[in-house]
């Protein structure tokens, strides 16, 4: 209900360090997957999607920006971006080239290759970051697995920042696979339990 | 009189839940992460959930009451 301002309210706050934090040291890059593993057990565990009906930041933050700043076309979405083929689509890829970042973590790991201390934008543009790094812990793929998480942040931001231009301020929430993964899980959850 | 409610498209719903967060009559809900609901009691058709939903797939309907 608007009005009342709760603290999770202000998460957007967090969503924000976070990819400021990338900037200056990569290895917070880690913190990343509270973003991953909260809104997942939410729907696991709780079978509701709480995590973007209260607490996502980035969300958040896509409607201070778009909204109250105005940064927005305020614009329908087009209908393929909202059909279940693309978001289910959007999805499998992202989570394609996601499993595709941990193998290279992994080969990092085992030592067949060395750190590369790049950004990758959009899965296709390398953008030199060296600066954030400091070194790291334990192997070089503690801080592979840094570069590659902090791509995947950016590149959702990135993605979801156009989208806000373009469209409403959280055109984002269509398609993040997380929001589309989240509400999969409390589909399959909830099947069969009956309506209220 | 003729009134307006708000009305969700259960299919493409993606129950991110902004038309929640907007609604100054609490009158939706996301039970169980599936769908918005909207309290046809509650609501007093003022669109402010159309306009923020960012699939666009909630309509004011008119209702004879
Ligand atoms: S759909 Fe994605 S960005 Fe939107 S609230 Fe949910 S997790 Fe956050
Ligand atoms: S039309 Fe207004 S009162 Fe009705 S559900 Fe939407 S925001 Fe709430
Ligand atoms: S804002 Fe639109 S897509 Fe999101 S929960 Fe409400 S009706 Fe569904």
């Amino acid at each position: 209900m608007k009005g009342k301002k709760k603290w999770y309210d202000y998460l957007w706050i967090f969503s924000l360090t976070y990819l400021i934090l990338g900037f200056f040291n990569i290895l917070f890059a880690w913190l990343g997957l509270l973003c991953f593993f909260i809104p997942l057990l939410i729907a696991i565990l709780k079978g509701s999607k709480a995590y973007c009906n209260k607490y996502c930041g980035r969300g958040q933050l896509f409607s201070l920006v778009g909204g109250r700043f105005g940064l927005s076309r305020k614009k329908d979405i087009p209908g393929w971006m909202k059909s279940s083929y693309f978001r289910y689509g959007f999805l499998i890829f992202f989570f394609a080239m996601f499993f595709l970042m941990l193998w290279n973590t992994y080969l990092v790991f085992a030592g067949v290759k060395d750190l590369g201390m790049a950004i990758t934008l959009l899965w296709t543009f390398k953008l030199p970051w060296h600066w954030a790094y400091h070194g790291t812990l334990f192997s070089d793929g503690v801080a592979q697995f840094a570069f590659g998480f902090y791509s995947v942040m950016l590149t959702s931001t990135v993605l979801g920042f156009v989208t806000m231009l373009l469209f409403k301020p959280r055109s984002w929430c269509v398609y993040c696979p997380m929001g589309t993964m989240t509400q999969l899980i409390c589909k399959a959850r909830n099947a069969g339990s009956p309506r209220k | 009189m003729a009134k307006r409610k708000a009305v969700v498209s259960v299919r493409e719903c993606v129950a991110c839940g902004c038309c929640v967060k907007v609604c100054p009559k609490g009158a939706i809900a996301v039970p169980r992460g599936i769908c918005a609901e909207i309290s046809r009691e509650l609501c007093v058709g003022c669109g402010k959930c159309a306009k923020e939903c960012p699939a666009s797939v909630i309509t004011l309907e008119v209702t004879e009451q």
